[in-house]
């Protein structure tokens, strides 16, 4: 016959764990990029295509105007550069 | 509802930088794209995450990217963790302990290893007990957060870690699962295809599927870099090329019909357009025989779908 060497009486379910919503922010992640996403402002047209389209939320926008590139998070995707209209956004090596 | 691009630029973001998605994914376009809607919309949503890249970038412990309420528990049971959340909700309501009445609509998300393999018994539970979620499949066609292993969502002949493309078998020898299919013979009452590119196609659709009451169903192709082998900055433009070459159809269904979108192109570009930049596809593209069975299942799947929509 099996022998029971311990009965279970009760026991409880780990709780598991939580965080806080958005606080990625502490993980900046511009140190991935090897190439800078820089703007030509007069090329611009502030159709903010680059904003919908950045994987990183890393376009600067205030009062409908494209302001540039906030570099603390940008992974320098290329992306903006790529599906902007008007080839506005060049991307030029980091030194 | 229609979406002006300089009226909702620079909106706080639910999903926020600093998660850990490769630089240039096209998932965390998707999600972008997500919250775009569900803001546009007035819904608020609470997500359950399937185990996959999306949910381990995105939550690094002890940190969070999600401003939605977000829950994770494993990689095959995302729709039933949401069905759970959606009763615990419905019944706190009726108990008068939940007051507010915004609109709330529960949505599960995961990749297509998640969506087509481990959890599709979950995602069928789901969709026919009738619950008020919406699951998102995001197809970047294999297990990529684990290595590029092949899936049911990966196409004939892509080169993967588990089926690669080499002397004894081309790539994967099946064709794609039709998930959407499945879906739909849920008897559900929306499901639709989006691609990132098509964004306003897109927002509708995702606004659509979290305004309609009951189980809806999105399925978004979504570029993966280092799976497809691709260069880094052209996840959009690949969604835009599966879209002109006829690999991606955008379609709706709603309570009974299909509906083919005008975003469909209204002639195709040759394939080659879509496979070129992507290494996955190398050693296919020198393969003329193999090519033109792989053309061969793309114009089915086109013609099929344009025949469900009653497009000639
Ligand atoms: C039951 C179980 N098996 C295997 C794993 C390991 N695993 C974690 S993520 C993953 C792949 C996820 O693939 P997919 O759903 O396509 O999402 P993607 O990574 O492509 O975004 C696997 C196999 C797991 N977490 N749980
Ligand atoms: S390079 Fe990529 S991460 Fe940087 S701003 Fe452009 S789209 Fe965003
Ligand atoms: S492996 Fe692919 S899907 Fe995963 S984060 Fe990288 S690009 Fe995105």
């Amino acid at each position: 016959m099996l022998k029971v060497d311990k009965e279970i009486v009760s026991f409880s379910i780990n709780p598991g764990g939580y965080a806080k919503g958005g606080t990625s922010l502490e993980n900046k992640t511009g140190g991935w990029r090897s190439f800078r996403p820089v703007l030509n402002k007069e090329k611009c047209v502030n159709c903010m295509i680059c904003w919908l389209n950045c994987p990183d939320d890393s376009i600067v926008v205030k009062d409908g105007q494209m302001l540039g590139f906030d570099y603390d998070y940008c992974k320098g995707c290329s992306l903006c550069s790529n599906v902007c209209p008007t080839k506005a956004i060049s991307m030029v090596p980091e030194v | 509802m229609a979406i002006n691009l300089k009226q909702i630029a620079g909106m706080e973001a639910a999903y926020v930088k600093g998660h850990r998605m490769c630089a240039g994914c096209g998932v965390a376009v998707f999600v972008r794209e997500l919250f775009i809607a569900s803001k546009t919309a007035g819904v608020d949503v609470v997500i359950a995450n399937a185990t996959g890249c999306l949910e381990v970038t995105s939550s690094v412990y002890p940190e969070s990217a999600w401003k939605y309420p977000w829950l994770h528990v494993a990689f095959e049971n995302a729709p039933a963790a949401i069905s759970g959340v959606e009763r615990a909700y419905y019944a706190l309501k009726a108990k008068g302990k939940i007051k507010d009445d915004r609109k709330v609509k529960f949505v599960a998300i995961g990749g297509d290893g998640a969506s087509f393999d481990i959890g599709l018994q979950s995602l069928s539970g789901a969709l026919e007990r009738g619950h008020n979620i919406l699951y998102i499949a995001y197809d970047n066609e294999a297990y990529m957060n684990t290595g590029y292993q092949r899936s049911s969502a990966t196409p004939l002949y892509a080169d993967t870690t588990t089926a690669p493309f080499g002397k004894k078998i081309p790539g994967k020898t099946q064709t794609r699962k039709d998930l959407f299919a499945i879906a739909v013979a849920h008897g559900i009452p929306y499901a639709a295809t989006v691609s990132i590119y098509h964004w306003n196609d897109l927002i509708t659709k995702i606004q659509k599927a979290l305004t309609v009451e009951g189980p809806t169903f999105i399925l978004s192709l979504t570029p993966c870099i280092p799976g497809w082998n691709m260069p880094v900055g052209d996840a959009v433009s690949l969604a835009k090329a599966a879209v002109e070459t006829g690999y991606w159809p955008l379609v709706e269904y709603e309570n009974g019909v299909y509906k083919w979108s005008s975003a469909n192109p209204k002639q195709l570009k040759p394939i080659e357009e879509f496979l070129a930049s992507q290494k996955r596809f190398a050693k296919l593209l020198k393969n003329p025989e193999l090519l033109e069975k792989f053309k061969q299942d793309v114009i089915s799947n086109y013609e099929k779908y344009k025949k469900l929509c009653g497009v000639a």
